[in-house]
């Protein structure tokens, strides 16, 4: 009995893997959704939902970028960067209105974004070299600009952090919508698919007569607009500008989202959908400890254990 | 040659790797004092049996018998202490160690304190050195030295740390002339110490020059060894690729039917002298529409290369292409594709395919701006694509959605072909277009390069099969180490002139000799 019982297991184990890599993260969301509303007072409540998906929103759309990056096997250190960058910009230019300062912003991203895809396109720089210069010198840059906290009173940057249609607030609907879009480029436009081969060989994509290097600076600067983008409406929200301490570890938080959502570290493969789901699962998992009253460590204990439960389900799958 | 200690004795060696039989009961003797030449096609064995000897696999068979003990080596580290040193095409040193420090790894002068002795150890490294032609500053990184300098501070090192048996694979393929004549004085001076040499290389001219016996390899068989002296190179080749010179063949079993309308029209490709360093020298050839050229040499004569310099994919040094009159920027694949160059590589699983993706994405994946409109991929218009090519190329797949690395490799192949006349090109380049595929595939793949030619295709084609080679050109492009050798044409496409071309017996133009004597 014990022999059989050996006999079939790494298949099951495999199947396990399997169904643990593609809907784990789903069945995690759930599973935290369907506990709360048992344990946690107060849970099922519209307002407590709408706290979660603003406070989700920003890493959702980090996200974003860090999965079209992680496809092409590359990773962007610099996305926090970026937004505190944008926090000192929208700080800079908003004397001249919400749109020119938004303008600026996107000019500032992209020129980082630039540097980020010419390093790893044009000169070969790996990508964790490349971004943590950006990380370190954005960062800095964005200090240099605005060297302390500056509280913000504009009502139009204002709206864009508090705002809502019929209750649901700008955020997630800025976040749901980029998330729409960033799914339809990858499934269905030249540059997804590009992208994608470029991510799983690069020889052969070379080969084929695939514009590498352009596919490759794209998506940093797209990268780093979408960091732009998380970074203003973070700072709408403050109605402050706060370079010091805003996006801190966001590019560890996005990493995060992106690999339990199950989109692999070796490029490839995008999952939008995944990464949405994986954004989601680490906010409810903290938010479920923090209302339990439970210190920040566990937090992040918890963190590393789904992390590390999801890079198993993949490491399973890769396998095969 | 004296007859002298035995210092090596293989016997029936066999490996086998998943599916293959890598290795089958091959012997091998080895005696001081003698340079061997082992040579084979690719996948002959040869670097099976290499990393047999020295560690890096275990042998499923059969006994290696080492200075008159039986041994088994697990690691290579066990090999090169034992005195088996190996010196790899790249070389396997410290780059930002000096190049004293690299020749005296792990066994460095020491003074009385048990320090480092740095002055003793440059003083020996550079006299050391001094012998293998190699004058350098000693206290620089090893890095800032050339290969061939490396290449002779690996083989002072193997040497210094008493190695009875010293295996050079492809030592000269980075090397200048020059370079070669002071490994060959070193390789002298090391049969005159009493050190046997295993020397793995394509180079016929390099193989005549230096080695004494000789050993050829074909699909994991030994299949002739002796004396080198006592075989010419006809033979030589004829042996290494399989062919028996007594037999000729009028009608093969390829599928090409042989001639195709190759008109006396205008070039569809034309490339003059391309260059580059150490892989091509004023490689020059020219495809009409609606031919198919051969491309025929050993393994590392430059056939890939040529291929790739074509379709912009090997930086070129000197040298153009023209496509139907059309002067094409070199070195870009996206230009060469845009006007009507497609390389089918002969990497398929690392260079080709892309694994992750399915069938349908693999075939449309160079076609894709074509199928698109501002950028948005037209899903309908990939579909009847796709569905074109996979009933016309026969690809078996489970749906158009399976992804192409589950395929088998003729299906894979297939894939391959059909990304590329989905560009509707005017010249393919087909290098080892049927290497690993089944029998039938091959068939389909072999007919298919008859109907291109038919449909006024130009197609270059590379093979290490004679008969494919012979029977599926109009013409034969012949390659030697980098340079076009001799070319064959009408009814001199014959696999025994082929074979002349390729070990350069027969009375062909060779470049490089002309270079030599301009020079």
């Amino acid at each position: 009995m014990a022999e059989a019982a050996l006999r079939t297991l790494p298949f099951d184990k495999n199947r396990a893997l399997q169904w643990l890599h593609t809907y784990g993260v789903y069945a995690g969301v759930g599973a935290l959704l369907v506990v709360n509303s048992v344990i946690t007072p107060h849970f099922l409540s519209a307002e407590n939902f709408r706290t979660q998906a603003v406070q989700v929103a920003p890493v959702i759309i980090v996200a974003l970028g860090m999965a079209l990056v992680i496809g092409t096997e590359g990773v962007d250190l610099s996305v926090g960067a970026v937004m505190a960058l944008a926090a000192s910009v929208t700080a800079l230019y908003l004397g001249y209105g919400l749109l020119p300062a938004l303008l600026a912003v996107a000019l500032f991203a992209a020129g980082v974004g630039l540097a980020n895809g010419a390093l790893v396109a044009v000169i070969g720089v790996q990508p964790i070299v490349a971004t943590l210069a950006l990380m370190v010198g954005g960062r800095g840059l964005a200090l240099v600009l605005l060297p302390q906290l500056k509280d913000l009173r504009n009502p139009a940057l204002a709206s864009l952090g508090s705002g809502d249609v019929l209750g649901v607030p700008y955020l997630i609907l800025i976040a749901a919508g980029l998330a729409l879009l960033v799914a339809f480029v990858v499934r269905r436009t030249t540059f997804g698919r590009q992208l994608l081969a470029v991510g799983d060989s690069r020889p052969a994509a070379q080969l084929a007569g695939l514009p590498v290097r352009r596919v490759l600076i794209v998506v940093y600067v797209v990268s780093a607009l979408l960091a732009a983008v998380a970074g203003v409406l973070a700072t709408a929200r403050l109605q402050a500008s706060d370079p010091t301490s805003l996006g801190n570890l966001m590019e560890l938080s996005a990493i995060t989202a992106v690999v339990v959502g199950g989109t692999p570290l070796t490029g490839g493969r995008v999952n939008i959908a995944g990464t949405v789901a994986g954004a989601v699962l680490i906010q409810l998992l903290t938010a479920t400890l923090i209302k339990h009253d439970l210190p920040p460590s566990w937090t992040q204990i918890a963190q590393a254990v789904v992390i590390v439960a999801a890079v198993y389900a993949a490491r399973g799958r890769g396998k095969r | 040659m004296a007859p002298t200690a035995e210092v090596l004795a293989v016997r029936g060696l066999s490996k086998t790797f998943p599916g293959v039989r890598a290795l089958d009961d091959v012997d091998l003797t080895l005696h001081a004092g003698e340079v061997h030449a082992l040579i084979g096609e690719n996948g002959a064995g040869k670097s099976t049996l290499i990393k047999l000897l020295t560690g890096v696999y275990r042998p499923d068979g059969g006994e290696v018998v080492f200075q008159g003990r039986a041994v088994s080596f697990a690691t290579p580290l066990e090999a090169q202490k034992a005195g088996i040193s190996t010196i790899y095409q790249e070389v396997n040193l410290i780059p930002l160690l000096s190049v004293a420090r690299n020749l005296f790894l792990g066994r460095e002068p020491r003074n009385r304190l048990g320090l480092l002795d740095m002055t003793r150890m440059n003083q020996q490294a550079e006299e050391t050195l001094r012998t293998y032609g190699v004058r350098v500053d000693v206290r620089r990184p090893l890095r800032t030295l050339g290969v061939g300098a490396q290449q002779m501070v690996a083989l002072a090192r193997a040497v210094a740390t008493d190695a009875r048996i010293v295996i050079m694979d492809e030592p000269t393929s980075s090397l200048e002339p020059r370079e070669v004549e002071t490994l060959f004085t070193v390789i002298r001076r090391l049969r005159d110490a009493g050190i046997a040499v295993v020397y793995v290389s394509h180079r016929l001219d390099e193989l005549y020059a230096v080695c004494d016996t000789v050993t050829v390899l074909r699909d994991g068989r030994r299949v002739h060894h002796g004396d080198l002296s006592r075989l010419d190179r006809l033979s030589l080749v004829s042996t290494m690729l399989g062919r028996d010179l007594g037999e000729v063949r009028t009608e093969g079993l390829t599928k090409f039917t042989g001639a195709h309308s190759a008109t006396d029209t205008e070039p569809v490709l034309e490339a003059r002298e391309l260059t580059a360093p150490h892989q091509l020298h004023d490689v020059s050839l020219t495809i009409r529409p609606g031919e198919v050229v051969g491309l025929g040499g050993l393994l590392g004569s430059g056939r890939t290369e040529t291929a790739k310099a074509i379709a912009g994919a090997l930086p070129t040094r000197s040298g153009t292409v023209t496509v139907a009159g059309v002067p094409l920027r070199t070195g870009s694949t996206p230009a060469a594709l845009r006007a009507g160059i497609s390389l089918l590589p002969e990497d398929r699983k690392s260079e080709g395919i892309v694994p992750g993706l399915s069938v349908r994405e693999n075939i449309a994946l160079a076609v894709l701006p074509r199928l698109s409109r501002f950028g948005l991929v037209s899903e309908s218009r990939v579909d009847a694509v796709v569905d074109t090519f996979i009933q016309r190329l026969r690809i078996k797949a489970s749906s158009p959605q399976q992804k192409v690395g589950e395929l088998s490799g003729g299906n894979q192949q297939k894939v391959l072909l059909a990304r590329w006349l989905a560009m509707h090109p005017k010249v393919l380049l087909l290098d080892e277009p049927t290497r690993g595929i089944d029998v039938g595939a091959k068939a389909e793949v072999q007919k298919l390069v008859d109907e291109l030619a038919a449909d006024s295709l130009g197609v270059l084609l590379i093979s290490s099969d004679l008969e494919e080679l012979i029977e599926g050109s109009d013409r034969v492009v012949v390659l030697k180490d980098g340079a076009v050798v001799g070319e064959l044409t009408g009814s001199d496409v014959t696999e025994e002139k082929l074979m002349r071309a390729i070990a350069g017996d027969a009375p062909a133009r060779d470049t490089r000799e002309e270079d030599a004597a301009d020079g």
